[in-house]
């Protein structure tokens, strides 16, 4: 049973995006269908998985090193659903988007004849990235991933959306060939590119270091961790708003689940500890650099954006909080693993519910220049409660998912004895705290007298971001089954 | 054992690729980097892989070369401002860090160890994969879940190449209208060169199950076929939305995906059971160079544009 | 000197590795970055197919080759989508390059169109106008 749902999975996107370029224009109820079997199917697996333990699949039945293989574990399982959840809330919100009065004009131009398959082929790269446990195959998934995504961003063809989308073009191809190049030398060398079967082999011979330096830089370049954020903000606040609440929240989140699954299941030794403390330098240095950026901007969009940068850089301090406890000691590293997928889970939901937040309020207002946001709250009050509650996942505050992840990796650094880290994670709230205040108190100011309307926007998809808003919290209220599923240091 | 043909063959390769990369000529790049493919082609039968040396002359010096040049000259056409020269502190930390790949890897090199690789492993189940050819029996099935993803990301470079295209355009022909001279050197070669890329393309398929060859590299020679057809203006290219087209790109990747979601049957993915291998991957590579085919062809021609009145 | 047959072709690899990722990186112009993308990529198999060749078996490794006829294919994908982009946005009145600035950082997004951009975009423009209306707007700054 649960091979067949894993199987599903994996599949049912791609075949709604095969099925919505056969159908070109009408492509909007293929995806919807394709979202709501493939969220049931993802649930399923997760209940499945929960109670029964990882889900293995050799593909085609032939084993590694032959073959490739598939599993869906705890962290794999979390990170379907979650994909689940928000891409169909992308979906059901896009349906309306596209065909809603403002893009009248294009019900049979290029968007609608694209924007389904691209969304859903990226779905699918998502899903397969989460589950293969080979290095090659993660490869092809992340290239699928990746110019889907680029497509999404320059979907709309204006010079500033098709900048951004050659931008992150040149990241991400930089990127892969730099994972790529490492995933070759460790072929050479081990003659198997299985992250089962690499485990415990790698860090024997210093081409391996060669190759784990190549793809941590690839991969830390397409998770855009700073310094290579520059191609984030534009890419994400350029895109529709459908398409960057997916790319923010979930396509970063590919790459750096990679990242994890090379470092902590295939335990390379020999990586010393200046390795894991520049990436949590790094990350350290996104969360700082990234929240006073979000600061300054004027427009709502590029603050969430810059937004990701900073929670993009809580992601990386797992690597130093790890080495700190030292290879004999796998316990110790317990909580900042848990805190560190708690981060990556609820940033994503509140992530992707306040990019579809903002979508509502541009289609209400016909901008997001902050100056001019006044009125929002009483125009939108739903869009802007949903706006809220994600914010407070955002900022770490409780009963959110963001709480939960924080106190955990702050449980870690001090548990490390090293509160350097810890006081990273208290100023990044902070910070997150003041840069999400100053939209929500423009939309909360009352309008000048001659302050121009807002367009209605239908209570059922603010209902939309409020879910995804709501689940970001209640991943903090119920945190004890995902905690369980999570598990501890691989 | 290497000869000086291999020493002169590997250094020739960096310099022409030194000329592609660094040489100030546009133009001549492109020149440059065309031959570069052939002469990797030639490189890759030194190093007994003659699939690979098909797949990179076809696709990685022949059709990456067409479209270097077609974008070539549109971008010639629309004189966009120069590039501002990049900032000197990051061609200074380019160059060092591409210099510290390079020598890693060079002191990396001798020191690999010396893994056995999957030739055993792969001639042990050949039986059963349904090919003679061990690429093959990879690329298919072993490993066909590689290459399911691979053809969905043909696909998604096509859908992200129409998305450029303008609402006013869509949804018309592919491309611009070629407009040759009947009587033209371009005209002649159309009428020539299809007919035998045709025959070369489908053996090349046909081939691929027990000899080098393939869906991937017959699929570019079909392609090729289709672009001089089109491009000596003796053939228009498909409307985007035209139903045949569509059926034509979908096919393989249909094919392909079915037949992974079919393996849950037997609690797996893509499982091409031993008996009927040699049947079903005949098919899939059939309907897999005719979507390859399709949407190279389709990448080479563009989004559809610049079409208002003069094309019906 | 008895060099074994890869050995030649690995280092050459190697070294349009290097090429590849300084042309990626340094160059200005997009064409000739996407140009370098793909020596760089052609290192990598060149690379990995020498590597795989190493063996005294009579035959290579069909592994590393099936590996990189898929990479060969995903490479002309990827160049494919990025040649139609930099000719779209030179086409939408983008120079040859990227332009230096990000937006939002540095100089902050105090461009005119800004609301423009937002207006969930589907007025496609035609690219002669946006031409001349950016050119009049550098002109402005």
């Amino acid at each position: 049973m649960s091979p067949a749902l894993l199987a599903l999975v994996l599949t049912l996107p791609l075949l709604g995006a095969l099925g919505a370029v056969a159908v070109g224009r009408h492509g909007g109820p293929v995806a919807v269908a394709a979202a709501l079997a493939t969220l049931a199917a993802a649930l399923w697996l997760a209940v499945r998985v929960a109670t029964d333990g990882a889900v293995s699949i050799a593909v085609g039945h032939w084993t590694p090193p032959l073959g490739i293989r598939l599993t869906a574990d705890g962290p794999a399982v979390l990170f379907l659903a979650t994909t689940a959840v928000i891409m169909t809330a992308v979906v059901l919100y896009a349906v309306h988007w596209i065909t809603g009065p403002k893009a009248g004009a294009d019900r049979d131009g290029p968007m609608v004849h694209t924007f389904w398959a691209l969304l859903l082929l990226l779905w699918g790269a998502l899903n397969v990235i989460f589950v293969s446990r080979d290095l090659f195959n993660l490869y092809v998934g992340l290239e699928l991933a990746s110019l889907a995504a680029v497509a999404l961003v320059g979907i709309e063809g204006r010079r500033e959306t098709l900048a951004a989308a050659l931008r992150y073009l040149l990241f991400a191809l930089t990127g892969s060939l730099l994972y790529l190049l490492g995933a070759a030398l460790l072929y050479s060398a081990h003659g198997t590119l299985d992250l089962g079967l690499l485990a415990g082999q790698l860090g024997r011979h210093p081409s391996d270091l060669l190759a784990l330096a190549a793809m941590t830089a690839g991969l830390a370049a397409k998770t855009a961790l700073f310094p290579f954020h520059v191609w984030l903000p534009p890419a994400h606040a350029g895109a529709p708003p459908a398409a960057s609440a997916v790319l923010s929240a979930l396509v970063p989140k590919a790459s750096l689940y990679i990242l994890l699954r090379l470092w902590f299941d295939a335990e390379p030794d020999g990586a010393g500890p200046v390795g894991p403390l520049l990436l949590g330098g790094l990350g350290a240095a996104a969360v700082l650099h990234g929240s006073l950026m979000a600061l300054r901007q004027q427009r709502l969009k590029l603050i969430i954006a810059y937004s990701t940068v900073a929670q993009l850089g809580y992601l990386f301090l797992v690597f130093p909080l790890v080495a700190a406890a030292g290879a004999l000691d796998p316990a110790g590293g317990d909580a900042a693993w848990r805190g560190t997928l708690f981060q990556a889970l609820s940033h994503a939901l509140a992530k992707a519910a306040m990019f579809l937040c903002a979508g509502l309020i541009i289609e209400a207002a016909g901008h997001d220049r902050l100056e001019r946001l006044a009125g929002t709250a009483r125009a939108l009050p739903i869009t802007l409660f949903a706006f809220g509650l994600a914010a407070i996942s955002l900022m770490g505050l409780p009963p959110s998912g963001g709480f939960v992840a924080k106190l955990l990796l702050i449980e870690a650094a001090f548990e490390r004895g090293a509160a350097a880290w810890a006081l990273v994670v208290l100023l990044g709230g902070l910070l997150a705290a003041a840069y999400l205040f100053r939209p929500l108190a423009a939309a909360w100011r009352s309008p000048d007298g001659d302050a121009p309307g807002f367009a209605p926007v239908a209570r059922r998809r603010q209902a939309l971001p409020m879910a995804l808003a709501l689940a970001a919290l209640g991943l903090g209220l119920f945190s004890a089954g995902p905690a369980e599923l999570m598990g501890g240091l691989p | 054992m290497a000869t000086p043909f291999d020493l002169a063959l590997s250094l020739l390769v960096l310099v022409i690729a030194a000329f592609a990369v660094l040489g100030r000529h546009g133009f001549m790049a492109v020149v440059f980097f065309i031959t570069f493919g052939l002469l990797l082609a030639l490189a890759w039968l030194r190093l007994d892989a003659v699939d690979v040396a098909l797949a990179e002359a076809a696709i990685g010096a022949g059709l990456t070369g067409v479209l270097l040049l077609v974008a070539r000259s549109r971008l010639k056409a629309l004189e966009p401002p120069l590039a501002p020269a990049p900032h000197p502190v990051l061609r200074a930390g380019a160059g060092v860090g591409a210099a510290a790949v390079t020598t890693g890897l060079v002191l990396a090199i001798p020191a690999l160890p010396l893994s056995t690789g999957l030739q055993a492993e792969v001639m042990e189940q050949l039986p059963l994969t349904g090919t003679d050819n061990p690429v093959t029996a990879v690329l298919l099935n072993l490993r066909g879940w590689d290459t399911l993803l691979e053809t969905l990301v043909l696909l998604a470079a096509l859908l992200g190449v129409w998305t450029l295209a303008r609402e006013i355009d869509w949804p018309g022909r592919a491309g611009r209208a070629h407009r040759t001279r009947p009587d033209g050197v371009l005209a002649q070669f159309g009428r020539v060169l299809p007919p035998l890329a045709l025959v070369i393309g489908v053996y090349l398929v046909w081939v691929g199950g027990h000899r080098p060859g393939g869906a991937f590299q017959g699929g570019t020679v079909l392609a090729a076929a289709w672009i001089v057809t089109v491009m000596a203006g003796l053939l228009p290219a498909p409307r985007v939305d035209d139903r045949t087209l569509r059926t034509a790109l979908l096919a393989g990747p249909v094919a392909f995906v079915v037949l992974a979601v079919a393996g849950l049957l037997a609690d797996s993915v893509l499982v091409f059971p031993p008996d009927r291998a040699k049947l079903l991957l005949l098919g899939l590579e059939a309907l897999l160079a005719v979507s390859i085919a399709a949407t190279l062809a389709m990448l080479v021609f563009g989004a559809p544009e610049d079409r208002s009145g003069r094309d019906p | 000197m008895n060099l074994p047959i890869w050995m030649p072709y690995a280092l050459c690899g190697a070294g349009l590795i290097g090429l590849g990722l300084y042309g990626l990186l340094a160059r200005p112009q997009l064409l000739r970055r996407i140009l370098a993308f793909n020596v760089m990529g052609a290192g990598i198999f060149l690379l990995f197919g020498a590597l795989a060749r190493r063996g005294e078996i009579a035959y290579a490794d069909p592994v590393p080759q099936a590996m990189i006829i898929t990479g060969i294919v995903v490479a002309v994908s990827a160049t494919a989508l990025a040649l139609a982009l930099i000719v779209a946005h030179a086409g939408a009145g983008g120079g040859e390059g990227l332009p230096s600035d990000t937006p939002g950082g540095g100089k902050r997004d105090e461009r005119g169109d800004d609301d423009a951009r937002d207006d969930a975009g589907h007025d496609r423009r035609i690219p002669g106008r946006d031409r001349r209306r950016n050119e009049r707007e550098g002109a402005a700054r």
